[in-house]
């Protein structure tokens, strides 16, 4: 049986469904994100999982025990804000207590505790501070610290890097990863950053408008997108739309070339037009050996970004974006210039709305 | 910013003087606000201060603060005190309590706004026509006083209550109190964050340990000063008292406006004295609400 | 569930012991006061009052007052909060302080300093006339307003961002006076109004200073009617009641303006 057990989870607020049949399992030790935009649903199923929301429906077990009815505090679970949430009154060594203090631990059982996790976060010599004597990435991590401190069942992370600088993000969340592993706990972790969701998960859970869209590792979530959301919203991604000409072959028509995926087209009918996604380092400019379907465009712009260049090609009336790798010796092109755009039929994704 | 900012953050203008002559003017912008306070603000209650340490021919002496230790005057500031300590603290604890009810109560939002807007207009009342409507209330006469005799045949006045009392000027008092309370502590309760409960839940505390540990101690600061505020308020009020018990409660100001009133004065530098008392008195609460603060809220950005 | 209940119920309890409170005392008064005629209801002590020689001329004085506050305030306070916030940021805490200073020091204590001070043998002999004495009140009631306007006068200028506002006039080439009169001075209006029938609420039925520098204004004679009569005492405290809601019903409409008028700052 799985860790953590979500089923059939609803919640309605007044007359509006928010969160509609989620279903989840999550095994001991894994680090599962929920990852859609604000207003998806991911805060209030993991505040119902916390149990400051009450569902409207559904079971959630953890360790095999249903905690609906339990308040938050019987729930063992540790849960990190993104707005850090210390206590502006304590200092830091104080807010690492404050839960041990709580459950009646001993002093020196404290001490040891605090002194434990002051060294987890690398916040030694910070135990003395108090809150608005700490950056934005340090208070965090004490969150963190204090969270870990009462060694909950669960950890439940809610969007705790987006109020910090773009630096620090990517420091912290590979150290909230790190100590994830070390201590090997079941962690939650919400985020509408993409690069969050992909670079620290063991599985992806994508939502949209209160439903989960696909359950999925990172590779699994970028790669085979099933909805045209997914595709979206996780990563950067063409949308085109084909003319089906024989389905159960995978032949269509795109913009008058005559293309093959190589396998079925899915549950269309002949005529049917269907979203086919493209990702834009799988296309590339000119004639490319081993990529036979070629499109013919009109460069709109050309974002230099470093490493890549990101160039915008305008077909038919579709305007599709392209990355390709910086090369010292090969100029990119320029707006207005004609190009040809070629790609594996493969790569292209079939999308369900 | 620029390299060749100015140090005192004088703006720049296109048509300026050198900046050393525009300091010297930048000081005389307030000149008319310093001499206006030094007027009317702080060399009056300076002469008092003074007064209090001199005899009639202006020599220094202790003799008038020697004489406040006289019982009647003693007793002036004990009810005084008594007085204002009860209706500072009644006032902070009720609308502390009224305050929670909007804030934290799970009460509907619409009681909030004509609760805001009447501790407004209620935290101005203070004065004569406040203690009119406590006498028509509460009085002997009163509507109160009336219905509770003769709708349940209770006579309070009977059971030893007279508006013209401690607890009459206190619950008087109380009317202006527990407003101030509520207009000062709601923003304060307001900016109690959800997550810091939350954060205090999920660690495993309940409500009580919330409150103890976490959230009082934030709101303590404010507590303290709405208390050294409310206590100020009811110490210096003298309208009130004085339209509601004649001069029968001798409370300190009413004793003082009697010593001035009266132009009897058979000792002028005693009614100095008692000035002095009362600024004292003022000083020190509002000194120890300074320490206290400054001692729990070592937490917050200087 | 039952912990939520219990919750919303001290609430209600809270709330009608608050609102008990406070009705009994308005309605007493009320009730009070149309009790002159002997067994029934009548506006008899209202009318005995507005008619009354008295009550006109100190109301009057009264009125004449405030607004003479009002505009004293005004002239003192906005200039100095500008300019603090402007050029003298360092003399804020002084300022501030000095402005706070009523709240702490009594009332009484400052106008028993004013006849010590500006008595008839003082280099400043204000008491010895009654244009002197005047001029006295009014100084009082300045520093009795003081706390109140010059807190919403600065608050306004800081949502305003007095400098940033004034550079980036100075910028699109607005001169001094241009960005007071377009920029400054209509959103501090706002500001200034509120403390105006604040200050307006304070001073019409302000006791001490009025009776003890012996002017004839309302609060005064107010008092003298309560000690003398049985009703009227009670159709003032109406009156006065009145007054004071209207001031600070406007105050609030004034307020609700300003928040419709302007925009939020950026955060």
């Amino acid at each position: 049986m799985a860790f953590l057990e979500i089923s059939n989870l609803q919640k309605d607020y007044a007359g509006n469904r928010v969160v509609e049949n989620f279903n989840l399992a999550v095994e001991q030790g894994e680090f599962v994100s929920f990852l859609g935009p604000s207003g998806c649903g991911k805060t209030t199923v993991l505040r119902m999982v916390a149990g400051f929301e009450t569902p409207s429906a559904g079971l959630i077990r953890i360790d095999g025990k249903d905690v609906v009815n339990l308040k938050p505090n019987q729930r063992n679970i540790g849960m990190v804000f993104q707005a850090y949430a210390l206590f502006p009154n304590m200092t830091v060594a104080q807010n690492l207590a404050f839960g041990l203090k709580v459950a009646g631990k001993s002093k020196a059982e404290i001490e040891a505790t605090v002194k434990e996790m002051l060294a987890l976060i690398k916040l030694e010599a910070l135990g003395q501070r108090y809150p608005f004597q700490l950056s934005g990435g340090q208070q965090q991590r004490v969150a963190l610290a204090r969270a870990l401190a009462v060694k909950p069942k669960l950890l439940l992370l809610d969007e705790p890097l987006s109020a910090l600088d773009a630096k620090i993000r990517v420091s912290l969340r590979e150290e909230i990863r790190a100590i994830q592993r070390k201590l090997q706990i079941t962690t939650i972790f919400v985020t509408h950053d993409q690069e969050e969701a992909l670079s620290m998960s063991d599985r992806i859970v994508v939502m949209h408008q209160g439903k989960a869209d696909q359950l999925g590792t990172p590779f699994e979530i970028y790669n085979q997108p099933k909805t045209r959301f997914v595709a979206s919203f996780v990563g950067t991604i063409n949308v085109l739309e084909g003319k089906v000409l024989d389905a159960p072959a995978g032949r269509f028509s795109l913009y008058g070339a005559e293309l093959n995926l190589g396998r079925s087209l899915g549950e269309v009918k002949t005529g049917d037009i269907v979203a086919l996604a493209l990702r834009p380092e799988a296309a590339s400019l000119g004639t490319t050996v081993g990529k036979p379907a070629q499109l013919t465009g009109i460069v709109q712009d050309v974002n230099f970004l470093g490493s890549v260049i990101r160039v915008r090609v305008k077909v038919g009336e579709t305007s599709l974006s392209l990355d390709s790798f910086n090369q010292a010796a090969v100029a990119p092109p320029k707006a207005g210039d004609t190009v040809m755009v070629s790609f594996a039929p493969e790569e292209l994704l079939v999308l369900a709305d | 910013m620029s390299a060749i900012a100015e140090p005192t953050g004088v703006a720049k203008t296109p048509t300026s003087n050198p900046s050393k002559s525009r300091r010297s003017m930048a000081w005389l912008g307030i000149l008319p606000f310093l001499i206006f306070a030094l007027l009317f603000l702080i060399l009056p209650t300076l002469n008092i201060v003074v007064g209090a340490f001199q005899n009639p021919a202006g020599e220094f002496t202790f003799e008038n603060i020697q004489k406040l230790l006289q019982p009647s005057i003693l007793a002036s500031y004990w009810i005084s005190i008594k007085i204002s300590v009860a209706s500072a603290f009644l006032g902070c604890l009720i609308g502390f309590a009224i305050a929670a009810a909007i804030v934290l109560g799970g009460l509907p939002a619409w009681v909030r706004s004509p609760i805001m807007t009447f501790s407004g207009v209620a935290s101005n009342f203070a004065g004569v026509p406040l203690a009119f409507a406590f006498l028509a209330t509460l009085g002997r006469l009163g509507l109160v006083t009336v219905l509770l005799r003769e709708g349940f045949g209770i006579n309070i006045y009977a059971y030893g209550f007279n508006i013209l009392s401690f607890w009459g000027l206190t619950l008087t008092y109380l009317f202006f109190q527990i407003p101030l309370m509520i207009l000062i502590i709601t923003p304060a309760l307001d900016g109690l964050k959800r997550e810091w409960r939350e954060a205090a839940a999920i660690l495993g505390a309940n409500g009580f340990q919330y409150w103890s540990m976490v959230a009082l101690p934030i709101l303590w600061p404010a507590l303290l000063g709405t208390f050294a505020l409310l206590f100020a308020n009811a110490f210096g009020a003298v309208a009130t008292a004085y339209a509601l018990t004649g001069s029968s409660l001798s409370i300190v100001p009413i004793v003082l406006f009697a010593q001035i009133r009266g132009d009897v004065l058979q000792d002028p530098h005693l009614g100095y004295a008692l000035a002095f008392g009362m600024i004292v008195v003022t000083i020190i609460a509002n000194t120890l609400y300074l320490w206290m603060r400054a001692r729990s809220e070592r937490w917050v950005k200087s | 569930m039952s912990f939520w209940r219990s919750k919303r119920f001290w609430s209600w309890v809270a709330l009608s012991f608050g609102v008990l409170y406070f009705a009994l005392p308005l309605i007493g008064t009320f009730e009070f006061s149309l009790r002159m005629k002997r067994g029934e209801y009548s506006f008899e002590a209202y009318r005995v009052i507005l008619g009354d020689p008295r009550f006109q001329a100190t109301f009057l004085y009264s009125v004449l007052m405030a607004l003479l506050t009002i505009v004293v305030g005004v002239l003192l306070v906005v200039p100095t909060a500008y300019w603090v916030r402007l050029k003298l940021p360092r003399w804020r805490p002084v300022v501030e302080f000095i402005t706070l200073l009523p709240l702490i020091i009594p009332a009484i204590v400052i106008v028993f300093g004013y006849i010590r001070l500006y008595n008839t043998s003082s280099v400043l002999p204000l008491t010895g006339s009654a244009f002197g004495t005047d001029i006295l009140m009014v100084c009082g009631y300045t520093v009795l307003a003081l706390p109140y306007m010059y807190r919403a006068v600065d608050t306004g200028l800081r949502t305003l961002d007095v400098s940033t506002l004034t550079e980036a006039a100075e910028s699109l080439g607005a001169g001094k006076i241009t960005i007071l009169a377009k920029i400054i001075l209509p959103n501090v209006l706002v500001a200034i109004l509120s403390g105006a029938f604040l200050t307006f609420a304070i001073v019409i039925g302000e006791f001490v200073f009025a009776a003890l520098l012996n002017r004839p204004a309302f609060g005064p004679f107010m008092q003298l009617i309560g000690a003398n009569r049985a009703y009227e005492p009670a159709a003032l405290a109406v009156i006065a009641f009145s007054i004071t809601w209207l001031c600070m019903g406007l105050m609030q409409l004034v307020t609700r303006l300003q928040k419709h008028t302007q925009v939020k700052p950026f955060r």
